[in-house]
């Protein structure tokens, strides 16, 4: 497809997904609230509309029809700009991702996806990046102490683990050998011929996928890494001094990058949109235009849903560990970031290009085998990580403290 | 469309230099110039150098920037405006080395060479080398084979640039 049909196409993708996207935001904000309640044995909203599903149309309708305040201190054009830059690369992100098998239409095979970029994941981690200007500008051109501390530490934390984010993504490299997205995906298919792994990558790298989604959920600033907004200290932070649909443009931001970054573990790990156990949705088009496999618009509407089902589950676990597990510290967050993941995936990526190399000399086909031996080499390394992180060597944790603050007072 | 795009990012990146250095804000400085990297990445696409395209916004883009802004929010707030030109003869030499590059870059353009072969046959053979060996192979292959020991110095020689920056900010915190 090409010409007019595919600009078409193109257009009518992105301004799908974003649709869907923002949608999605929208389910997000609900989820959350009612995930909060429940973790908290209590309702969350069940007033407006059934089950208080319209709760979240109200909460527009009052961040619309609220007062923008600007303070007095603001600098003017950053203080515009910041809201912008939070929601600009979050729904951009979802660009490369591939929602379903390709769907045939009467104007050719058209694939699920808004661009095939051929950077592939190097196109998330440069739009990723941009996120932090939200957060840094945000909370200084507030003039506000609470939101330049926020600032601060967000882009001193946004920094520190797109070290890691973008690290543990190189085994996936070595796997695959490609950074295109849907070459990612359609790796972790069954497909004849042997370039085809045939598991999800969440077996072979499963520390990987640690890595990323600890890095992940640093990137997004949610709990337990949300220190630029850490109510308890700052207020609420980086956006202390916004007001209506400032604010709640922070807000679709942080959640559309949760989905985003909840829809890359899928297709990275999860296995993108492929159905487990079942062999007909292996569908892919090869570079010379020839399609392996027997596209139709039922399959591509059941991959689409198997792909929804997954990055659903991983936003809910996002909110899941949002409510449950309590904040860093701002120094153990530091040392978390530069002292400990940092190292362990520079080794993990060491262990994991040995085991690959050892692997093609013994000449192991692609496949069950190989993503088994690479598994336990994974179980191995996460008994070793595990079993020193848990013990306090690496993580400077309240023990040290409680130490320091008994040596201080002269009880040891 | 492509002329059109050439145009925009050429623009985009020349204006945004010339306000950057302009600016008296350094804040404002500091987001011109992401700009101008946003602009030659653009560039950089259109020549189908997709790899530094990616990484020139991932490294200069999103993380120097970040850097910089990070370290003026963090000494003077961004609401400094001293100027860093001192004294009569700074300014004269910054001028005449300014007024130099802008005639030999005139006289480049007026003795009516066209660089659009060039260009041309650039994106030709860098499109081979990604038929051949993939978009990042391209750049991975030279980088750590024919030019692997110069790799590995430069790694030292950053590393001994750390290394010394940490050993003088322990002197002074003392």
């Amino acid at each position: 497809m090409s010409g007019a049909p595919f600009v078409v196409a193109t257009a009518i993708k992105a301004i799908g997904a974003f649709t869907v996207l923002l949608l999605a935001v929208m389910l997000a904000t609900y989820a959350e609230r009612r995930i909060a309640g429940f973790i908290q044995d209590r309702s969350g909203p069940n007033r407006v509309g059934p089950i208080g599903l319209l709760q979240v149309i109200a909460d527009g309708l009052k961040n619309i029809l609220k007062e923008e305040t600007l303070p007095a201190q603001a600098i003017k054009p950053f203080f515009f700009l910041a809201p912008i830059l939070a929601i600009l690369p979050a729904t951009v992100l979802i660009a490369v991702v591939p929602f379903g098998a390709p769907v045939p239409t009467p104007w050719g095979l058209t694939e699920l996806i808004v661009a095939d970029a051929s950077i592939g994941f190097l196109y998330v981690l440069a739009i990723g990046s941009i996120g932090v200007y939200a957060v840094a500008l945000g909370g200084w051109a507030s003039g506000s102490k609470y939101s330049l501390l926020g600032g601060l530490r967000g882009s001193a934390q946004m920094i520190s683990y797109e070290v890691a984010l973008a690290l543990s993504l190189v085994p996936l490299i070595l796997l695959t050998g490609d950074v295109r997205v849907p070459e990612i995906v359609s790796m972790q298919q069954s497909f004849e011929g042997g370039a085809a792994y045939g598991t999800w990558f969440v077996l072979p790298l499963f520390v990987g996928l640690f890595f990323f989604f600890v890095a992940g959920l640093a990137e997004t600033n949610r709990l337990p890494f949300d220190m630029p907004e850490a109510e308890s200290e700052l207020i609420t932070g980086y956006h202390t001094e916004y007001s209506a649909m400032k604010f709640s443009m922070f807000m679709i931001g942080e959640f559309a990058h949760v989905i985003t970054v909840g829809a890359l573990v899928t297709v990275f790990f999860l296995g993108g949109w492929d159905i487990p156990f079942w062999t007909g949705d292996d569908i892919r088009v090869l570079d010379n235009g020839v399609v392996v496999g027997e596209p139709s618009i039922l399959i591509s509407l059941l991959t689409l849903a198997a792909f929804t089902v997954k990055t659903g589950l991983v936003v809910g676990v996002f909110m899941w560990i949002r409510w449950t597990l309590p904040r860093f510290r701002y120094d153990q967050l530091m040392d978390l970031g530069w002292k400990f993941l940092l190292e362990a995936v520079t080794v993990y990526i060491l262990v994991i290009a040995l085991a690959i190399l050892a692997l093609e000399g013994l000449g192991l086909p692609r496949g069950g085998w190989y993503a088994a031996a690479l598994f336990t080499i994974n179980l191995v390394v996460a008994g070793i990580l595990i079993g020193l992180a848990d013990r306090k060597a690496w993580i400077r944790g309240g023990n040290v403290s409680a130490r320091l603050t008994r040596a201080a007072e002269g009880g040891e | 469309m492509s002329d059109f795009l050439f145009y925009a990012f050429a623009t985009g990146s020349v204006l945004g230099a010339i306000m950057m250095v302009t600016r008296r804000n350094p804040v404002s400085a500091v987001i011109l110039l992401v700009g101008v990297f946003f602009s030659v990445s653009g560039m950089f696409l259109m020549l189908d150098a997709h790899y530094i395209a990616a990484i020139n916004v991932i490294l200069y883009g999103g993380a120097i920037m970040v850097l910089f802004l990070f370290v003026i929010m963090l000494l003077n707030q961004g609401h400094a405006t001293w100027n860093d030109m001192r004294g009569p003869a700074t300014t004269l030499l910054a001028g005449s080395a300014g007024v130099a590059f802008l005639a030999v870059l005139s006289h480049r353009i007026a003795d009516g060479t066209t660089y659009a072969p060039t260009v041309d046959q650039a994106g030709q053979a860098l499109r081979a080398q990604a038929q051949e060996m993939g978009i990042i192979g391209m750049v991975a292959r030279p980088l750590f084979t024919d030019y692997a020991i110069v790799l590995q110095v430069t790694g030292v020689l950053l590393l001994a640039a750390m290394v010394g920056t940490i050993v003088l900010a322990r002197k002074r915190g003392g």
